[in-house]
C-alpha cells in the first residue's frame, strides 16, 4: 500500500476566540490528487496554511514525508513541496521568467542566465507561452498567472504540490485546461497533490479521492463515489444539487 | 545494505562525458547513451551538446539512467529537439516515457520566448530623451490636476452639502492631530537651536538680547511653517500616495467611477480640504513651539525672562506673522495635491506603489522649499 506523504494528526488551530479546526485527522497518499472541499470559511486555506507551515497548531500535528516542519529536517522538507497561492502571489517586481528563476538562484545557487534557461523549461512545462515570459504580473490574464505561478511552484522539482482554488476566477475552458495539465503534471512527474477547490468540475476530473471538511474535522475522505452516497446534509447539497448535478452529468 | 554493494564504475560529478556516451550500432545508427542523474540539482553539469548530429541519434539507452527530472528531460529536448525526443521516446518503459513525451510536448507547444533587443550606441541619449519628455508630461499633469481639484473644490465650496464631512474630519485628525506631537516637538528643538547660534554669535558683539528677534523673526517668517511643511510633506503626502496607490491596485477607484462616483471628489476634496484647514493651525503651533524653545535658551543661556522675552516678541510688526501664515494654504495645497496625484499615478504593482510614494515626498519637499525661496524673494522685493 502506497505511504502517506501528508499526515495531519489531532490538528487544532485558532484565531483568538475562533477555532477554525478542532482535533483534524487526514491522509494524503503517494502519487493521488487529493481535493479537499468544504463550505466557504470551513478552514480549507487554514488547513493548507499548517500543512506547510505557515499557521501553528494549537494542538495536533502535521507530518509530510513523515517529518514535522518545525523539527530539525524543516529546510530540507520545504524543498521538496510547491505551493500555488490563491491569488498566485508572483512578485509583482519580478517578470515571469525572474518569479520561477527566483527559487532556482535562491536555493540552487544557478547563474541568472542558466536559472532563466530552466526557468523558461518550467514555464512550459506548466503551459506557459514563452513569448510572454518578459512579461511582468500585472500584465497577464488569470489564466495565465495561474500557470506562471504553477511553475514557480514546480521550480525546485517538488515532490508534493499544494493548490489553493487553482481554477477560482478561471472560465470553464481554461479551469479544464487547468484540470487537465494537473493530472497530466502527475502522472509525468510523479507528483503528488493537495488540491483545494469550490469547482465540483474540477474534483470529477482531477481528483483521485475527496476529503470534505465541515464542522472543523474532515467528515469523510474517499474516492468520489463514495463521498458523494454519505449522508449528511451538506454534502448533499453539495453534490445533488443542480450545480452538482451538472458536473456528474458533464462527466458522463 | 547500500554499502554493501559494488560502487558504480567511475561517476565523478564534475565530469560532462559522464552523462552522455555515443555507441555505434551494427546497422550504423547511433544510440545516445544516457548515465547518472539528469537532475536539476546537476543542472549546471549536464551536456550541452551532442557529440554526433541530433537526426543521426537512432534510439536511446537508458539503462545507466539512475534519476530523470523534468530539467533533466527539457535539457534532453534542448539536445535532441521536442520532435526527435518525442519520437526517440516512444520505445521507452512507460514510466520514463510520460516525462520525456510531456516535456516535449509541451516545449514544442511552448512556443519560443522574444529575441533580446540589440544593444543600442544611443541608449544613453534615448534614455536622457525619454527623461526630459516624462518630466514635461509629469508636469503638464501636475498642471492638468490643478486645474481639476480647483474646479472640484470650487464646487465643494459653492455646494457645502456635497462636502464629504466625515471622510474630511478623519483627514483631519490622521494629518493634524496625530501630527501635533511631532510638530511640536521638532519646531521647539530647532527653536532652542537657532537661539543657542544667536546667542553665540551676538554675544561676542554684545547684542545677545538680539537673539529674541532672531528666533522671532525666523520662526514667524520661515521656519514655523517651513517646518510643519517638511513634516507634513514626509508625513502626509507618503501617506496619501500609499493609500490612494493601494486602492488604485486594488482597483477600488475604478470601482468608484463604475458607480458613478468622482474618485477626486470623494477621495481628495476631503484630502485637499482638510489639509487647507489643519495647516495653517499646525504651522502657528511650530510657531510657537519655536518661540518657547527660543525663550527656554534665553532664559538658560542669555538670562532673559520670559516675560522680558514675550514683551520683545510683542514689538515685531505683526506683518512677518502674516507673511509666515498666508503661506500656509499654498504649502497644504501642494502637498494634498503631489500626495494624491502621485497616488492615482500607481500602475498595479507593489513596487509601484513605493516609487510613487517616494517620488510624493521628495517633490512636495522640492516643491515647499522652491515657494518659500520664491515667496521670500517676492516679500523682499516688496519691502513687506
Ligand atoms: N489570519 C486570520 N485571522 C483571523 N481569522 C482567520 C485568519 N485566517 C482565517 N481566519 C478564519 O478562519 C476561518 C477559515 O478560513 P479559510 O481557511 O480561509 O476558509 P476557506 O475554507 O474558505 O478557505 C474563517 O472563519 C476565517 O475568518
Ligand atoms: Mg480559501
Amino acid at each position: 500500500m502506497s505511504e502517506a506523504v501528508i499526515q495531519v494528526q489531532g490538528l487544532t488551530t485558532r484565531f483568538g476566540a475562533t477555532v477554525v479546526h478542532r482535533g483534524l485527522d487526514l491522509e494524503v497518499r503517494r502519487g493521488e490528487i487529493l481535493g479537499v472541499v468544504g463550505g466557504s470559511g470551513t478552514g480549507k486555506s487554514v488547513l493548507l496554511r499548517a500543512c506547510i507551515g505557515l499557521v501553528r497548531p494549537v494542538a495536533g500535528e502535521v507530518r509530510l514525508f513523515g517529518e514535522r516542519l518545525d523539527g530539525p529536517a524543516g529546510d530540507a522538507l520545504r524543498r521538496r513541496f510547491g505551493v500555488l497561492f490563491q491569488n498566485g502571489a508572483l512578485f509583482s517586481s519580478l517578470t515571469v521568467a525572474e518569479n520561477v528563476a527566483f527559487p532556482l538562484v535562491e536555493h540552487l545557487g544557478l547563474p541568472r542566465p542558466e536559472a532563466l534557461e530552466l526557468a523558461r523549461a518550467r514555464l512550459a512545462l506548466a503551459g506557459f507561452p514563452l513569448e510572454a515570459a518578459e512579461r511582468y504580473p500585472k500584465a497577464l490574464s488569470g489564466g495565465m498567472v495561474k500557470r506562471a505561478a504553477l511553475a514557480r511552484a514546480l521550480a525546485l522539482e517538488p515532490e508534493l504540490l499544494f493548490l489553493d482554488e487553482p481554477t477560482a476566477g478561471l472560465d470553464p475552458i481554461t479551469a479544464g485546461a487547468f484540470d487537465r495539465l494537473v493530472v497530466t503534471l502527475r502522472d509525468a512527474l510523479g507528483l503528488t497533490v493537495f488540491l483545494v477547490t469550490h469547482d465540483l468540475d474540477t474534483l470529477y476530473a482531477a481528483c483521485d479521492r475527496v476529503a470534505v471538511l465541515a464542522r472543523g474535522r474532515v467528515l469523510v475522505a474517499d474516492t468520489l463515489a463514495r463521498v458523494r452516497d454519505t449522508d449528511d446534509p451538506w454534502i448533499r447539497e453539495y453534490f445533488h444539487g443542480p450545480r452538482g448535478r451538472a458536473a456528474a452529468a458533464a462527466q458522463r | 545494505m547500500a554499502q554493501s554493494q559494488p560502487t558504480a564504475p567511475a561517476s565523478s560529478p564534475g565530469r560532462r562525458d559522464d552523462f552522455l556516451e555515443v555507441r555505434r550500432r551494427a546497422d550504423g545508427g547511433a544510440v545516445l547513451v544516457l548515465r547518472g542523474a539528469w537532475v536539476t540539482a546537476r543542472w549546471r553539469e549536464l551536456p550541452r551538446a551532442l557529440p554526433v548530429a541530433a537526426e543521426t541519434v537512432a534510439a536511446l539507452d537508458i539503462a545507466q539512467l539512475t534519476a530523470l527530472d523534468s530539467a533533466g528531460a527539457s535539457r534532453l529536448a534542448a539536445l535532441l529537439g521536442a520532435q526527435r525526443l518525442q519520437a526517440l521516446a516512444a520505445a521507452l518503459p512507460a514510466e520514463r516515457r510520460a516525462l520525456l513525451e510531456r516535456v516535449a510536448a509541451s516545449l514544442a507547444a511552448a512556443g519560443s520566448p522574444p529575441a533580446p533587443a540589440p544593444r543600442d550606441l544611443f541608449a544613453p541619449l534615448v534614455a536622457l530623451g525619454r527623461t526630459t519628455s516624462r518630466g514635461l508630461a509629469h508636469l503638464r499633469l501636475l498642471v492638468g490636476f490643478l486645474g481639476l481639484v480647483l474646479v472640484r473644490l470650487g464646487i465643494a465650496l459653492l455646494t457645502p452639502h456635497r462636502l464629504r464631512l466625515t471622510a474630511t474630519v478623519h483627514q483631519m485628525q490622521a494629518a493634524g492631530l496625530e501630527a501635533v506631537p511631532i510638530v511640536t516637538l521638532l519646531s521647539f528643538l530647532v527653536g532652542a537651536v537657532v537661539a543657542f547660534l544667536g546667542a553665540t554669535v551676538l554675544q561676542v558683539f554684545g547684542a545677545g538680547i538680539y537673539t529674541v528677534d532672531l528666533v522671532a523673526y525666523s520662526f514667524l517668517r520661515e521656519f514655523g511653517v517651513l517646518l510643519a511643511a517638511i513634516l507634513l510633506a514626509g508625513r502626509t503626502a507618503s501617506s496619501f500616495a500609499a493609500q490612494l496607490g493601494t486602492m488604485k491596485v486594488n482597483e477600488e477607484i475604478d470601482a468608484l467611477e463604475t458607480l458613478g462616483l468622482d474618485p477626486v471628489e470623494v477621495l481628495v476634496i476631503p484630502r485637499v480640504v482638510a489639509l487647507l484647514v489643519v495647516f495653517p493651525l499646525l504651522s502657528f503651533l511650530a510657531m510657537a513651539a519655536g518661540l518657547a524653545g527660543g525663550a527656554a535658551v534665553a532664559l538658560v543661556e542669555l538670562a532673559v525672562s520670559p516675560a522680558r522675552f514675550l514683551a520683545i516678541v510683542e514689538e515685531v510688526p505683526v506683518r512677518h506673522f502674516w507673511v509666515g501664515m498666508g503661506k500656509a494654504p499654498l504649502f497644504a495645497f501642494t502637498i494634498a495635491l503631489i500626495g494624491c496625484l502621485e497616488g492615482f499615478k500607481v500602475t498595479g504593482s507593489a513596487s509601484s506603489v513605493g516609487d510613487r510614494t517616494t517620488s510624493a515626498v521628495v517633490q512636495a519637499i522640492f516643491f515647499v522649499i522652491l515657494f518659500d525661496a520664491l515667496a521670500a524673494l517676492f516679500c523682499m522685493e516688496m519691502g513687506w
